[in-house]
């Protein structure tokens, strides 16, 4: 491993918004949301890849940003969980998991809502199936899954009304 | 590039392995080359009766890819590698170079007629996917040469494939794993080719379990007959996802599971298998 490293200039858009910053090519994605740009709301779990805790929307769909370096990307537009709520109105996923109380300790809740934001963009009325295989990358300790498999259905219903 | 930066040097594709193993420092690569940024690196073309992937394809756009419908063992498998993140990232050439005895890809076109086009300064190889693994984390990629494409001819009318994998949950490598392609006429066996994932150091040809079928038709007593040369074929390691005689046991299993849709497919049913876990 090199004693210095030079920083890399990067320019990426983050819930709409430009941002820029200068960093090691080691620095992982979620590192560089979380402490150079305060959007904690992106969480960390077993930063394994496993969790999907650091879920985030890059260029339309999910990655974890745990095992992504923020050099990479260079140039995307993320939606991280901070960019759900419009005007200070919540996001029909946001209200469909508060409404179904699909979260408990809520640690997992920013990346499950992205992985359903993800699926039901595409799909308002997902079967069981689909759903499970939707989140099977997002690990909730708390909930047992019953009322996360009700918010995402009602987070379909609530889009189509959108 | 490659050359320039000596041998501690790695390509960088999907990375949800090599990250991940950065992370734990089982790989400490001096730089790291990230191919993300290439151009046009990323396609699924069908062009003289094969199938072409960029070595940059993702899981999930050949999981999404129409090529699922015609060859549906290319779509079990895509569509269950880890979880949908990971298939957002994760590439087939990424998948095939890095050659993890637990990766999904290489049992899968081992049953094909596979072809790795490799690139390097001094030219552009072809090399058969058989030839191409050498060993566990081993391929005879050369140290400045990288996976360009992966073709994968298409299994001739009247074979059907499948490939079925069981693991403990999603993200995870599957514990086992077996891709049956089988050439039928009628009833009879005419061709058969059976691969097992994570039970070798490298995919495992089960040859006389291929044997037993080729010819014969199938029904009870060849498949279990072929189930125990599948048995015999597997060089299972015990480790915290089982132990050596139960891995046996599922290979031996997941056969006659794919076995059973490979027929169903090759008299043109339509039927959805992937990865199994719970």
């Amino acid at each position: 491993m090199p004693d210095t490293v030079d920083k890399v200039a990067i320019q990426l858009k983050v819930n709409g918004k430009p941002y820029s910053a200068s960093v090691e090519p080691r620095l992982l994605l979620v590192e560089l949301l979380r402490e150079e740009f305060n959007l904690t709301g992106t969480h960390v779990g077993c930063d394994t890849t496993y969790c999907g805790a650091c879920t985030v929307l890059m260029n339309g769909v999910t990655v974890k940003s745990c095992t992504m370096f923020a050099v990479q990307a260079d140039g995307a537009e993320l939606l991280t969980v901070e960019g759900l709520e419009k005007d200070g109105a919540l996001h029909p996923i946001q209200k469909a998991f508060g409404d179904s109380y699909g979260l408990q300790c809520g640690y997992c809740t920013p990346g499950l809502m992205l992985s359903t934001y993800q699926l039901v963009n595409e799909n308002h009325e997902p079967s069981e199936t689909e759903i499970r295989k939707a989140i099977a990358g997002n690990t909730c300790r708390c909930t047992g899954y019953q009322n996360i498999f009700k918010a995402i259905r009602l987070a379909g219903q609530n889009m189509r009304g959108a | 590039m490659l050359s320039q930066l000596g041998d501690d040097a790695k390509l960088l594709a999907g990375g949800q392995s090599l990250i991940p193993l950065m992370k734990l420092r089982f790989a400490n690569p001096s730089h790291l080359v990230d191919l993300n940024f290439v151009p046009d690196a990323a396609y699924i073309k069908e062009e003289g009766g094969a199938v072409h992937f960029g070595a940059l394809t993702r899981h999930a756009e050949i999981e999404n890819a129409t090529i699922g419908a015609r060859v549906p063992i290319l779509h079990d498998c895509a569509a269950g590698i880890a979880d949908v993140q990971i298939r957002n990232r994760g590439t087939i050439g990424g998948s095939l170079a890095e050659a993890d005895p637990s990766g999904d890809w290489a049992a899968v076109l081992l049953t094909q007629k596979t072809e790795v086009h490799c690139l390097s300064p001094r030219g552009e190889r072809t090399v058969p996917l058989a030839d191409f693994i050498s060993d566990a984390y081993t391929t005879v990629l050369e140290h400045d040469e990288l996976v360009r494409e992966v073709v994968v001819k298409s299994p001739d009318k009247g074979s059907g494939g499948a490939y079925l994998a069981f693991k403990r949950s999603a993200p995870v490598y599957p514990t086992a794993s077996a891709a049956v392609q089988l050439g039928m006429e009628g009833d009879t066996c005419k061709d058969a080719t059976i691969i097992l994932g994570c039970v070798g150091l490298v995919p495992v040809k089960a040859t006389a379990a291929e044997g037993v079928l080729r010819g014969s038709k199938i029904d009870d007593k060849s498949v279990s007959t072929a189930m125990e040369a599948v048995r015999a074929a597997v060089e299972p390691q015990s480790d915290m996802r089982g132990s050596a005689e139960y891995k046996r046991t599922l290979a031996a299993v997941l056969v006659k599971r794919a076995i059973a849709v490979a027929v169903r497919r090759a008299r043109g049913e339509r039927v959805e298998v992937s990865h199994i876990y719970a």
